[in-house]
């Protein structure tokens, strides 16, 4: 068996003259979870939707368990569809309105009997905790949390070896999104499948990654294990990104100080020379203006970073104001 | 101290091809001077209809009852004209998506500008050179020169530091912040939240601050109230509400979130079965007893009252299991 559900390697994703993904190399062991974070208009969709093929990439390669389909015919494509699906943000729109819950969850599945079809179904139904006469309904009698339940019920039927979820929680409240991540987390641990999990939401990563990748304009800044990530970024964008998102306890969120870089994203059209980063970064040197940094691996686990002020040995900027200073 | 807005009793319903939607029943709370209250809850949960009932922006299916005063002033049932010199001048209000309350054809300066020449009266050169200080306090690089930019020029996060540039226009003593940085990224929330704290330490501004999340709550908020299918069904003080929450909806919201440094090995999120209900009418029960754990036979044959004091809460079986330290 291949070790990796996925490897992305150079990816690349222009629209015109928009550089949405630019060189983003990328691995998922089988049966694990890596997130993808990064603010919005940082290509992270565009990566998603190239591995799923939604997309054919501009450039490099696309391998889902061994097998290289980053350029192949729709026809060509198909032994490997049941190898990867996805799961969208927004549960209304994602769903055909016209086809009944139960079509939509076997539509993978749709070159098997009816008859192994609906009882598919129903196993897929009940594995996300639905009940299977849901199969009859339409989408729009379902909640939102019952509809992204559907979507992911019918991602899973075909039993993928890797699952994309883009933002599957965004759209939802906290208690709903409290059963969706649940959810995945069960049902992860349970099927093993692998995961990449696109999320603006950094408690999430945590929750339920085991990587944890950061994009900013079209290109990966740091990647590593999740307890690097979070224990010791090394990336001044990751140190502003995690310093930023606030913390559910007001005793804790008072003593931090987030990193403000300012609103000013500059345009995937025009990337700035040398790190994409410098023109927020608060810590950059000339060298940052017009030498692109190389990746390197800085410590166990795999953990990468591209920035020149970090040491071989991980040691670095920290772009953080000391916490917890008496007010 | 006498509070600057004093919502009481307010109660909203809305006429709908389905019926009578009852939106908002019998809100009340207090904002004092250079306060920020934090309203908190679900989608769908009345705080967007009790935010616009306050200075009359709601639709005209919609009945309103109670009571809201500004300073004083009675705002319910007030005539076009005193609601008219308060909305903008008084009351300020900023929305989630502030392209939608922009005005695309005019620059921001020319919009600003209009703020200020009709609620203050200013001439065109100092309404100017106003606007431009206002870009500046809402953290604005190059002011001088933005301020002559359309809306479709700036970043979602430069639109919202111009929506509340405007809002902030005019002093406002109370400024309602509806889910101002939800579609913003946490990078660019951070900024906008630290706009909102200075406009408060500056200028002594009152925020109602409208959100569902909880991490914006803990970072600005003095006092919560959380609201459930259209009742406050708690408000204590930010710290005491977090660590002593008392109603079991506070208590499943604040346990639904993931907590720093935790992963599903160890930690599994708290769901709340069910959904949101919608009603036609106030039932003379809790409205969260279907999907209660602590629910008791009278959750579900008479309303709970908020009971008096710092700490407020409407239950019948509230939480009570404190561990002192
Ligand atoms: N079909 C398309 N045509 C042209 N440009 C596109 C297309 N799809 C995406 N883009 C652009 O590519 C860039 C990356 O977009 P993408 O949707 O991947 O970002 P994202 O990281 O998923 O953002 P978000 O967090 O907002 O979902 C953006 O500049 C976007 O405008
Ligand atoms: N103009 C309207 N007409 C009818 N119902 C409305 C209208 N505006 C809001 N509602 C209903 O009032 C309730 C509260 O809505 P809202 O205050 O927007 O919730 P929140 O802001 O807490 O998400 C919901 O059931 C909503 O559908
Ligand atoms: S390479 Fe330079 S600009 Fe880029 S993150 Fe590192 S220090 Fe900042
Ligand atoms: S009143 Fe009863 S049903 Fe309502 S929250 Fe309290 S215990 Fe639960
Ligand atoms: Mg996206
Ligand atoms: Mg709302």
């Amino acid at each position: 068996m291949v070790d990796n559900a996925l490897e992305v390697e150079d990816l690349v994703m222009h629209f015109g003259p928009v550089r949405a993904v630019d060189g983003v190399t990328l691995r998922i062991r089988q049966g694990t979870v890596v997130a993808l974070v990064g603010e919005s208009g940082s290509g992270k969709s565009t990566v998603g939707r190239c591995i799923v093929r939604l997309l054919e990439p501009t450039g490099g390669t696309v391998r889902l368990a061994g097998a290289d389909i980053t350029h192949l015919s729709r026809r060509r494509l198909r032994p490997h569809r049941r190898d990867v699906s996805i799961v969208f943000q927004d549960p209304a729109g994602s769903l055909d309105p016209r086809l009944s819950v139960g079509d939509i969850v076997g539509e993978p599945l749709r070159l098997m009997r009816r008859k192994d079809i609906s009882t598919k179904v129903s196993e897929s139904l009940q594995r996300v905790g639905l009940r299977p006469e849901v199969a009859q309904r339409a989408p729009h009698e379902l909640s939102g949390g019952q509809r992204q339940r559907v979507s992911i019920a019918r991602a899973l039927i075909s039993e993928p070896r890797l699952l994309v979820a883009d933002e599957p929680t965004s759209a939802l409240d906290v208690s709903v999104q409290a059963a969706v991540l649940n959810l995945l987390a069960d049902l992860q641990r349970d099927l093993g499948f692998a995961c990449l999990f696109i999320t603006h939401d950094l408690s999430a990563v945590e929750y339920l990654a085991d990587e944890v990748a950061v994009m900013y304009l079209g290109q990966l800044v740091e990647q590593g294990p999740r307890a690097r990530i979070f224990g010791h970024p090394a990336h001044p964008y990751t140190q502003a990104l995690l310093s930023a998102a606030p913390v559910p306890d007001p005793a804790e969120q008072r003593a931090r100080r987030p990193v403000l870089l300012g609103d000013d994203l500059p345009s995937a059209i025009d990337p700035p020379p040398g790190c994409r980063f410098h023109t927020r970064c608060p810590v950059a040197v000339d060298t940052c203006r017009t030498v692109v940094p190389e990746r390197r691996t800085i410590g166990e686990g795999g953990h990468q970073v591209a920035c020149h002020l970090v040491k071989d040995d991980g040691t670095g900027p920290d772009v953080r104001p000391t916490e917890g200073v008496a007010q | 101290m006498k509070p600057v807005l004093a919502v009481k009793d307010l109660s909203v319903t809305f006429r709908t091809e389905d019926g009578p939607l009852s939106a908002v029943d019998r809100v009340s709370f207090e904002v004092g001077d250079g306060e920020v209250l934090a309203v908190v809850g679900e989608s769908g949960c009345g705080k967007s209809v009790t935010a616009m009932s306050i200075a009359g922006l709601l639709p005209r299916t919609a009945t309103v009852n109670g009571s809201v005063e500004l300073d004083g002033t009675e705002l319910i049932g007030a005539d076009k004209r005193t609601l008219r010199s308060i909305r903008g001048r008084e009351v300020a209000y900023i929305f989630q998506e502030p392209m939608t309350s922009l005005n695309p054809v005019f620059t921001v300066g020319h919009q600003i500008i209009e703020v200020l020449r009709t609620h203050i009266g200013l001439n065109r050169q100092a309404a100017h050179a106003r606007a431009v200080e206002l870009l500046k306090l809402v953290g604005i690089p190059s002011a001088e020169r933005r301020v002559g930019d359309y809306p479709h020029q700036l970043s979602g996060g430069m639109r919202q530091r111009v929506m509340i540039a405007m809002a902030v226009a005019c002093d406002p003593k109370v400024l309602i912040a509806d889910e101002p940085t939800t579609a913003l990224d946490v990078t660019i929330q951070a900024g906008i939240l630290d706009v909102l704290r200075g406009l408060r330490e500056r200028l002594g501004t009152s925020i109602v601050l409208i959100t569902h999340d909880l991490g914006v709550v803990a970072d600005l908020a003095d006092r919560v109230a959380v609201m459930y299918a259209g009742r406050v069904v708690e408000t204590a003080e930010v710290h005491d509400l977090f660590a002593h929450p008392e109603h079991p909806y506070t208590v499943g919201l604040l346990g639904a979130s993931p907590a720093a440094g935790r992963h599903a090995e160890s930690q599994r999120l708290n769901e709340i079965p069910g959904l949101v209900p919608v009603l036609s009418e106030q039932p003379d029960a809790c409205t969260f007893a279907d999907r209660c754990t602590r629910a008791v036979d009278t959750c579900t044959s008479s309303q709970p009252q908020l009971t008096d004091g710092p700490h407020r809460v409407a239950c019948w079986n509230p939480v009570r299991d404190r561990v002192e330290v």
